[in-house]
């Protein structure tokens, strides 16, 4: 039999792998620099993501207290930002637009790519799947410090004398194609993209990885369709990033062509300055085409993790099996097709032909029938659980909440005509920080409180949990939800001050409004962050499986150690949602108990199956 | 427990095999070339969009000249442009050249597989002889490339005399005597591109020609290194097709 062979080879490849570990000796760089081990790098992705997420945060407020108080002396800011503060006490407005640019960017790519992808399907993939380890640890590090090295060129590109780039974290050219046009549209934007190139590589490097593992190394009885939801997720964020973010490889790499070496690809007749310039012949709609056929499918990158992660949380604290198991496999698979189809509604304005328009309008609007499947589905899984308020559970509903608000004001911006009207105001703006920025960044912290027991083998506080989970879910709202009215009225986005503006004057109050509740939002996060260091250091000891949760990672030694489990990997004989089941002595039955154990909980179906193979075995 | 074991061996994917009866490796390596295929197809299309947002040549196939006012760059036909042989001069011979380039990359998949095939017998002799027939091919096929470049750079003699009276010999980055200045950015960069991976193809294939020639595989007891090496080789040879057709002949 072929599939023994390769069984006996697996086994004996396993078998070698930890005898070079017996042999190997770490040191510190070994250990936790340059280290092969998942569950390292998933913490070395995390810190860096809250790392960029500090930044991030922290420029949304330099540009909230300009919107919020255009009048405001931001001369106490000059310490930190330098020339940035004219003489007069005011944002620079170039800085400005870096600032939004880089706000952006990071939030977008670092924080919720890097930081929400690369730490939880690094640490979870291996854990959940029963594996030693990634399939290419060396692939793996290799990815966080090629994800390093892009972050510190975008580190750096913040401290030139021109600034970082300024174009919107979409850098349409002809804008970001011409060096002379903006200052941030200089050296900043260089190091965007050369910082960009090396993320994608490093998505690369981490996607194949992650689908290899997926595919490969499950453990005996782990089938496809007794993954945790959080694998499938992970699975199909993997698949979407190998595809599309090439596409945005190809086109940084002709943007840097037309910025550096004179040629035309995304360059018409075009004046700058009174001079016109030699380019003929490109299309800057075609860079559009090229940057969201990415940027669409990179809004699912961001957001299914965060869902997949929630799946896994609601269930396991609701003490119910999921609703709708195979629904939320099909719907996740539904959204990964989708979002590859769907990219022209980000270009409804742009001069596309209007009956294109229609077919992406309506090619969008399919996509809410999958995601309404899921919100259903966490609804239900809520329905008559015995809910157990974990902070993760909190943030985990939180999401669903962001996701339903976000999500119908997706179903109003899908319209072409509509889009007309609302494109790139407050209201897209309030949009997709609802439905993408929140949503994922709830999942996100949702999966910290969930997990951290597993990587740190100490527990987090739960009264901060509370306190940091209403403050930010109130919080958001307060900031997102007026911004609709906002949007409705007409503020475009990335504008520098609406006091111009007559017309906008009565919003001035509102706009005071949503800066100061950002503030306090972003204020509560450090709530976390102390929590987040002091149970590291100073939290209680984490019991072994501290949520009563079924999937695999909960059946490995409190810090597991390099190859997770000390023994044998254990087997997989259920699916990981067998809460609360009739009959059972516990109201959960961990994957890695075989039928034959639990027969007073077995559904007939089960029973039969076991007796078919214990008839196979005699 | 005797009772799991007759499960696993009922459905591949239940586990603890690997489904796809391939390594990691292989299937990163494929999962690789898919994603690298999305570039190819983004710079493919880049392309086909562009050429059809220029006018086409209409007048007639024999009295076919450049476009030279800039009212009307018009896109070359290709045969028109890559007709040069070396030691040729002068000589209309369209395509020629590039079809040679073309078999000898083709010819160069062709000793690749016969390079797997040996490995797959463990005959190190023949994988170090095929292995180092796909190099020479490869290194052939960069050097022709070298040569259609410096062709292409330089120009045709005649050179292209503009409707203002200015005249300009060859193609660069801004400037092309066969017609639209794009036509030749996009030959350039695409061509580059598909020429840097046909590079970094042939250095894959001298890395894993000298484990080949120290024995590295025969100790391991499997040449699976020239298999994975070899996927790659077949689809930059595929990619050259796609290049080929939309460059040269339509």
């Amino acid at each position: 039999m072929a599939s023994t062979a390769l069984e006996q080879d697996l086994t004996a490849s396993h078998d070698h792998d930890e005898h070079h570990d017996h042999e190997h000796v770490e040191n510190f760089f070994t250990k936790y620099v340059f280290s092969y081990d998942h569950k390292t790098i998933a913490k070395q992705f995390l810190l860096s993501g809250m790392f960029w997420a500090i930044i991030g945060g922290m420029l949304s407020l330099i540009f909230r207290l300009q919107l919020g108080f255009p009048d405001a002396n931001l001369e106490v800011l000059k310490p930190i930002l330098g020339d940035w503060i004219t003489a007069e006490g005011k944002l620079d407005t170039e800085f400005y637009l870096a600032a939004v640019t880089m706000h952006g960017t990071i939030m977008v790519f670092f924080v919720l790519t890097a930081g929400l992808s690369g730490t939880f399907s690094n640490f979870l993939i291996p854990l959940q799947i029963g594996a030693r380890d990634m399939a290419s640890g060396f692939m793996n590090m290799l990815s966080y410090w090629f994800f390093f090295i892009s972050g510190l060129i975008m580190f750096v590109s913040l401290f030139i004398e021109t600034g970082p780039a300024g174009g919107g974290w979409v850098i349409y050219p002809p804008l970001s194609a011409l060096p002379q046009a903006i200052s941030g549209s200089g050296l900043g934007m260089t190091l965007w993209l050369v910082s960009m190139a090396l993320f994608i590589v490093s998505s690369l490097l981490g996607g194949v990885n992650y689908i290899a593992t997926i595919i490969n190394m499950r453990t005996q009885g782990m089938s496809f369709a007794k993954l945790p939801l959080t694998i499938w997720a992970f699975f199909v964020t993997a698949i979407l990033g190998v595809l599309s973010f090439p596409v945005l490889f190809a086109a940084a790499l002709l943007l840097i062509f037309d910025r550096s070496f004179g040629t035309s690809f995304f360059l018409d007749e075009i004046y700058i300055a009174g001079e016109a310039l030699s380019n003929v012949g490109g299309s800057p709609i075609l860079f559009q085409h090229l940057f969201w056929f990415l940027g669409h499918p990179e809004v699912y990158i961001v957001l299914l993790p965060a869902l997949g992660i929630s799946s896994e949380i609601i269930a396991t604290n609701s003490r119910k099996p999921i609703f709708g198991y195979r629904a939320m496999i099909g719907s996740i698979l539904g959204i990964g097709f989708l979002s590859f189809i769907v990219w022209a509604h980000h270009m409804f304005v742009s001069g596309m032909n209007p009956f294109l328009g229609s077919i992406f309008m309506f090619l969008t609007l399919i996509i809410a029938v999958p995601s309404a499947i899921k919100a259903f589905n966490y609804i239900t899984t809520l329905w008559k659980g015995n809910i157990i308020f974990t902070p993760a559970m909190l943030f985990s509903i939180g999401l669903v909440s962001l996701f339903i608000s976000g999500g119908v004001t997706g179903i109003i911006l899908g319209n072409s005509a509509i889009d007309i009207q609302l494109h790139d105001t407050y209201f897209v703006v309030a949009h997709f920080h609802l439905v993408m920025g929140s949503a994922s960044f709830f999942g996100m912290m949702a999966g910290v409180y969930h997990w951290f027991p597993k990587m740190f083998g100490r527990m987090m506080n739960a009264k901060l949990g509370y306190i940091h989970f209403w403050l930010t879910f109130i919080g958001a709202y307060l900031v997102f939800f007026p911004m609709h009215y906002i949007g409705i009225a007409g503020f475009p986005r990335r504008y520098y001050s609406f006091t111009n503006f007559d017309a906008f004057s009565s919003y001035t109050d509102l706009n005071a409004f949503i800066s100061i509740a950002a503030i306090i939002t972003v204020g509560a996060q450090f709530i976390f962050l102390f929590n987040f260091l002091f149970s590291i250091f100073r939290g209680r000891y984490a019991p072994k499986n501290p949520w009563k949760s079924n999937t695999l990672e909960w059946t490995t030694p409190r810090l597991p150690g390099h190859g997770n489990w000390p023994g044998k990997i254990p087997s997989v004989y259920r699916w990981p949602y067998d809460y609360s089941k009739p009959g059972a002595e516990d109201d959960f039955i961990p994957q890695h108990i075989p039928l034959s154990e639990t027969k007073e909980s077995n559904l007939p179906g089960e029973n039969e199956m076991l007796k078919e193979l214990e008839k196979g075995a005699s | 427990m005797a009772s799991t074991i007759s499960v696993s061996n009922k459905n591949i994917w239940n586990g603890g095999v690997s489904p796809l009866k391939a390594s990691y490796g292989k299937l990163m390596m494929w999962f690789f070339l898919l994603s690298d295929a999305f570039t190819f197809s983004a710079l493919l299309i880049s392309y086909g969009m562009i050429r059809y947002m220029h006018p086409a040549y209409e007048g007639n196939y024999s009295e076919f000249t450049f476009a030279n006012d800039s009212s009307n760059l018009y896109w070359p036909i290709p045969e028109m442009v890559f007709d040069a042989f070396p030691f040729f001069h002068g000589v209309h011979l369209p395509l020629l050249f590039v079809g040679l380039m073309t078999f000898i990359l083709i010819l160069s998949s062709v000793t690749m597989v016969l390079g797997v095939e040996a490995g797959h017998r463990m005959d190190q002799k023949a994988v170090e002889k095929w292995m180092l027939w796909t190099i020479i091919g490869g290194f052939t096929f960069l050097g022709c490339q070298a040569w259609e470049w410096s062709h292409f750079i330089s120009g045709s003699d005649a050179g292209l005399t503009y409707v203002d009276g200015s005249f300009f010999q060859g193609a660069n980055l801004t400037q092309n005597q066969y017609g639209p200045p794009l036509f030749a950015d996009l030959f350039f960069f695409i061509t580059g591109f598909h020429g840097t991976h046909v590079f970094s193809g042939v250095i894959l294939n001298i890395i894993i020609f000298y484990n080949v020639v120290v024995g590295t595989y025969q100790r391991r007891g499997h040449y699976e290194m020239v298999e994975k090496v070899g996927l790659y080789w077949h689809f930059v040879d595929l990619v050259w097709v796609f290049v080929f057709t939309f460059f040269y002949l339509v």
